[in-house]
């Protein structure tokens, strides 16, 4: 402790303060905080030189220590990417069907598939994949292309009608509006509604059938419920990609539909992203 | 005090005056030694008792698991969700200090603070190396660096750096296991943060304790400014019977005949004060109200044959009483005043209610999140899905198997995700992740309503313990 200023007899610097009668002694600082603020100028001069500090136009200056955060960001994705190798890896070599019994393989694809979908698929399946119209809510249990992970993987490493893909899934569904009258469109769309007991006019439904079973059984089945392999949608389930109105189902039948997915196979997703991703959509609550 | 400027300015800057405090013997000072003897003892052996948990569990009693976030202290186990349970414990620390500062003064400074046990610890050492007070004011002015100063002084050093080595090291036990990061930290290959923890520790404790000592106190610490605040004229601290010892032997009123106080200005108290001032002077900030003064002064009064306490606790009443020919109130009665039993109070009732926070505390916890993306799914067959995102969290040390109930409209039904056998089975002290699906059929109440309120329920298979969670069923009208 520095000189005592309050002992007995003994004159003390006051600052010359006064509150109420109460001085304020002028206490010199201890010696080492004055070290300690030149300690800090000192430390805070090396600072200056050894890490970005000074603002330019553009950046700033680099620090002879070429410290960045971008840098410790790609050095941290690397290590990710290292630390993941191994089970990436084996998330690309084992059987899709076994990934499900395999609860750390299975637990690392759902969240490093949901990453993926977020970043791929969410544009048109939306984020919480309960698609849009024309763009297949995946949470359901009806699949245009079938439900199994095996039938969602080939879907999504090559996509559905693109032109970069040859490997694409493909069907074509005609224009009717070009080969049936229009009464007879009408026809059909009532028997169509009919077989999911969507309200239509019964007089009509009969005629239907037969313009049915002529032009549309080829491909839907006889009872509408749709072929997987031609990726022909099940007409007698309460799940509408365009809606189940009677005009939609019209203009369905008239115009056709012509839905298209990007393959994520080749430059976009690794092998290991598209796996994850399947079992992420696989486990969304539809999976078969 | 006047307005009085001495002629010459004083410098700005003062250097630290050393200490050399003198070996005393009292009653304070052994209680003193017993609460070093017992803090230290309790900080260095902690980490190593053993608390079987199972295996899936740490196996130390004390341990702040900061990977997996849990605190385990003996039987006890934190989640990161009770924390509230630190925050308690923090509470009650701070109405402690207030109870045993508004009674006792600064007893927290004088005998359990971390600085002064450390810093007791390292005069220990000093005198034990150099000898007492006057050894080592002699060995400190010695101008000369010989043989047996550099020896001395490296010996000091050497055994300062070796507590100081083990203080930090006792530190990071308390973090991961402590006989294997033991090994570790010899085999060089403890985690990085271990080593420089124990490197911080280490400079902090040989520096604080063997150099910077009362500077801390003073200049660093804030709780002696905070204090003040917390004392009134019945708290107990150290203070000289002014009255009773003055005029001291060798004063000027002395010499010119005044009868002599008990005070022979014999400097005992002065030679043993750990922060350099004398008690004499009244109080004074940097007091730390150790106590080693009246054990010194003491021990003088039996030697003169004059009665115990010219230095002693006493608080501001008592000198009132005291100069007026009264006699002091009785220790008791300067504790129990409304103040310290309203902070006994308080702190009482802060531990009551931790205490049976823990015993109420249930070992399942249960969250039920409803997906708001999309609100409801349609079904092939017509049927209306929501989907819960339902966490089980098992505080128990086994695994455990759990039912999902639903209680509402009868039309809903339960399914599970991934689950087969409608069980689900969460690890011991994990939390489980569960999608859960309600399903109400084609044109049923729930399915056409807009929202229809459903309870979900858990239940163990094996305890019978069940939890719920209210949540909503959305419809499709909407």
């Amino acid at each position: 402790m520095a000189k005592q200023p309050n002992k007995k007899n003994q004159e003390v610097e006051t600052t010359g303060h006064q509150w109420d009668g109460i001085e304020e002694y002028n206490n010199p600082l201890p010696r080492w905080w004055l070290w300690t603020f030149y300690a800090c100028i000192v430390w805070g001069i090396w600072y200056v030189i050894a890490y970005p500090a000074w603002p330019l136009v553009q950046s700033a200056t680099a620090g002879y220590k070429g410290w960045s955060t971008r840098a410790n960001v790609a050095v941290e994705l690397a290590e990710a990417e290292a630390a993941n190798a191994a089970i990436n890896a084996k998330l690309e070599t084992v059987e899709l069907t076994a990934i499900a019994g395999d609860p750390e393989l299975q637990g690392y694809a759902t969240s490093a598939g949901n990453a993926v979908f977020k970043t791929w698929c969410a544009q048109c399946h939306g984020s919480g994949a309960a698609g849009a119209k024309g763009y297949p809510n995946l949470l359901d249990n009806d699949w245009l292309w079938g439900g199994t992970i095996e039938d969602i993987h080939t879907t999504i490493a090559h996509g559905i009608r693109n032109q970069e893909d040859p490997d694409a899934r493909y069907s074509q569904m005609p224009a009717f509006g070009e080969i049936l009258e229009p009464a007879q469109i009408d026809q059909v769309a009532n028997y169509v509604m009919s077989m999911s007991g969507e309200p239509q006019d019964a007089s009509l439904v009969a005629e239907g059938q037969t313009v049915f079973a002529e032009n549309c059984a080829a491909c839907h089945g006889e009872a509408g419920a749709g072929d997987i392999y031609q990726g022909a949608p099940n007409l007698a389930d309460a799940i509408w990609l365009y809606g189940g109105s009677f005009d939609t189902i019209k203009e369905t039948v008239t115009y056709s539909r012509f839905g298209v997915m990007p393959p994520m196979g080749g430059a976009d997703l690794s092998e290991a992203e598209i796996r994850a991703v399947a079992i992420y959509v696989h486990q969304l609550g539809g999976g078969e | 005090m006047a307005d009085s400027q001495p002629t010459e300015p004083q410098s700005l800057y003062a250097a630290r005056e050393p200490v050399f405090p003198k070996r005393v013997y009292g009653k304070f000072r052994n209680l003193k030694w017993v609460i070093m003897i017992v803090t230290l003892g309790i900080y260095y052996v902690t980490p190593w008792i053993r608390w079987d948990r199972g295996a899936a569990l740490p196996d130390q009693a004390v341990l702040l698991d900061l990977a997996n976030r849990r605190f385990f202290f003996f039987w006890i186990e934190i989640w990161p969700h009770e924390f509230y349970f630190v925050a308690g414990l923090l509470v009650m620390a701070g109405l402690g200090l207030f109870l045993f500062t508004s009674a006792l003064g600064r007893v927290w400074c004088g005998y359990a603070c971390p600085q002064t046990v450390w810093t007791d610890l390292f005069i220990l050492v000093e005198r034990w190396i150099e000898g007492d007070r006057n050894a080592r004011l002699r060995l400190h002015r010695q101008k000369n660096l010989d043989l047996r100063k550099v020896r001395l002084r490296l010996t000091k050093w050497i055994t300062w750096a070796l507590i100081a080595v083990a203080t930090g090291g006792a530190w990071v036990f308390y973090f991961t296991d402590a006989p294997t990061l033991l090994v570790d930290l010899f085999t060089l290959n403890a985690h990085p943060i271990a080593y420089t923890t124990i490197a911080v520790l280490t400079g902090t404790t040989f520096f604080f304790g063997g150099f910077a000592r009362e500077q801390i106190c003073i200049y660093a610490c804030p709780w002696p400014r905070i204090q003040a605040a917390m004392m009134d004229e019945d708290t107990l601290t150290v203070g000289y019977r002014e009255w009773r010892g003055e005029p001291r032997k060798n004063s000027e009123a002395v010499k010119e005949g005044a009868p002599q106080g008990d005070c022979i200005d014999c400097m005992a108290c002065v030679n043993v004060c750990p922060v350099g001032i004398d008690i004499r002077d009244g109080q004074q900030l940097e007091c730390i109200t150790c106590a080693l003064c009246i054990d010194a002064c003491d021990d003088i009064m039996a030697k003169i044959g004059k009665p115990r306490g010219l230095i002693d606790y006493m608080a501001f009443t008592d000198e009132v009483s005291e100069r007026a020919g009264g006699k002091p109130k009785p220790i008791m009665k300067h504790i129990l005043r409304p103040r310290t039993i309203l902070y006994t109070a308080l702190w009482s009732l802060v531990g009551v209610g931790l205490v049976f926070a823990l015993f109420i505390r249930s070992d399942i916890d249960l969250t039920v999140a409803p997906v708001r993306n999309p609100t409801y799914v349609t079904l092939s067959d017509g049927s209306i899905r929501n989907t819960y995102e339902v966490r089980i969290r098992n505080m128990q040390h086994e695994t455990r198997e759990f039912e999902v109930t639903v209680k509402g409209d009868p039309a809903i039904k339960v399914e599970l995700e991934g689950a087969t056998d409608g069980k689900i089975s969460v690890n011991a002290d994990e939390v489980h992740l569960q999608r859960v699906y309600l399903v109400a059929p084609a044109g049923s109440e729930p399915a056409t309503e807009e929202r229809s309120d459903v309870r979900i329920w858990i239940e163990d298979l094996t305890s019978g313990e069940r939890a719920h969670k209210d949540t909503v069923f959305n419809g499709e009208d909407d």
